[in-house]
């Protein structure tokens, strides 16, 4: 019978569908796993509040764990928590670095006092490393990203909105 | 009635019909980045909306979950703030809007972050960290609008002008918000209006632009008497779902 580590590690075969490089354990998104006799617990919690990959995420982990669940005779329940409110700072540092080799500019910390006075951080092209960029707008292709340009090598790419 | 019950929904639907009001800028935004902004930031509103009227619909215990809350009742049964279901208008009416909200809505979330109901807490505290940076782009926009051209300011003065009234509903106390106060789950309209003011002053003096005068407020949002606009854009919002009501998509 698998115990509670078990199943998390399986979590991580499910990637996040928008960023396809991190799995749903290294986004910070599962929260918790309690197995039990009868059934696997999954709580998940979602970076933005309108998020919509947290349905496909929701699947997604059905499709894979459900199976297995059934094979010791357990049911699979998966929550939506909202507290604690999730942080780039859940983010390990490895998947910082997963997410710079796949063209998105990683978060800094949210201890950047910096951010406190509206100031925006310094944030690295992935593509050429140089740190001559600019915002081009708070928002971006998806809820969790903002859009930037590099003035070096002109390219346009994704930051990942620190909060 | 539980005055929980009817927060939550003044909560849920000022998130969910100023969300829908942003969707309509899909496609329509002056510039590809500020199209997506303001459908990003509608996108954030309908995810909280869903949260607030997922927990009103358990609160109720009708068996009413937050679609059937939001495409099943009628437009007196609505408890959002008059500001928000102001049309569109052109770009400087929807910053104009969307500054005013976002200013209440950090001062809002942080307050209720304070609950004593721990669900609405953890909601809030999710929200607030998502309104703060509504706030920085909303007044970005309208130091940009109000320090830019004459056309650009005279154009975001005159949206000031006309929606400030519509604010009254934001900051109106009754019988409702003050159960929420004295029971210690939710936070008193009023009291929220000094920083909500602050914020309002110091971002038009550096904008250029002038506070209106302070004049009669229209107020009746949260007891559902509102403008014909919410009409309309209910009939939109509402009719796919009243249409084929099992529809799964």
């Amino acid at each position: 019978m698998r115990t509670a580590d078990d199943w998390l590690r399986l979590l991580e075969m499910v990637p996040d569908p928008e960023i396809p490089v991190l799995n749903v354990v290294e986004m910070g998104i599962v929260r918790s796993v309690h197995a039990d006799a009868s059934q696997v617990e999954v709580k998940i919690t979602p970076t933005y509040m309108g998020c919509p990959a947290m349905d496909a995420i929701a699947d997604d982990i059905h499709t894979i764990l459900t199976p297995l669940a059934k094979e010791e005779g357990k049911s699979l329940s998966i929550e939506l928590v909202y507290a604690p409110a999730w942080t780039t700072d859940w983010l390990t540092e490895a998947a910082k670095e997963k997410l710079e080799r796949y063209g998105i500019a990683p978060p800094g910390t949210t201890a950047d006092k910096r951010a406190l006075n509206g100031a925006l951080p310094d944030v690295r092209c992935p593509h050429c490393r140089s740190s001559n960029t600019d915002m081009v707008s708070l928002f971006g292709s998806t809820a969790c990203k903002a859009h930037y340009r590099c003035n070096d090598c002109s390219e346009p790419f994704d930051h990942f909105k620190c909060i | 009635m539980d005055a929980r019950f009817e927060y939550l929904l003044r909560l849920g639907d000022d998130a969910l019909i100023l969300g829908q009001q942003l969707g309509l800028w899909t496609g329509h935004g002056p510039v590809l980045e500020e199209d997506i902004a303001l459908t990003n930031i509608g996108l954030d509103q309908i995810g909280q909306a869903r949260a607030w009227l997922s927990l009103a619909g358990k609160i109720e215990g009708a068996d009413r979950d937050e679609d059937r809350l939001a495409y099943f009742r009628t437009q007196d049964e609505f408890r959002n703030a008059l500001l928000v279901e102001r049309p569109n208008g052109h770009f400087g009416d929807t910053i104009v809007r969307q500054f005013l909200f976002d200013a209440y809505a950090v001062a809002l979330h942080k307050g209720l972050s304070d609950s004593k109901d721990d669900e609405l807490a953890a909601i809030a505290r999710k929200s607030a960290k998502e309104s703060a940076y509504h706030l920085r782009h909303s007044r970005a926009w309208m130091v940009r609008l109000g320090d830019g051209t004459e056309e650009s300011h005279d154009k975001v003065q005159t949206s000031l002008i006309q929606l400030m009234p519509y604010t009254g509903d934001l900051f109106h106390s009754d019988g409702i918000s003050e159960q929420a106060v004295g029971e210690g789950w939710g936070v008193d309209p009023a009291s929220l209006r000094s920083s909500w003011k602050e914020v309002v002053a110091e971002t038009l003096s550096e904008a250029g632009l002038d506070l209106p005068e302070p004049g009669p407020e229209q107020t009746g949002g949260r007891i559902g008497r509102h403008t014909e606009q919410l009409s309309y854009l209910l009939a939109e919002m509402q009719v796919l779902p009243r249409t084929y009501p099992d529809a799964k998509w």
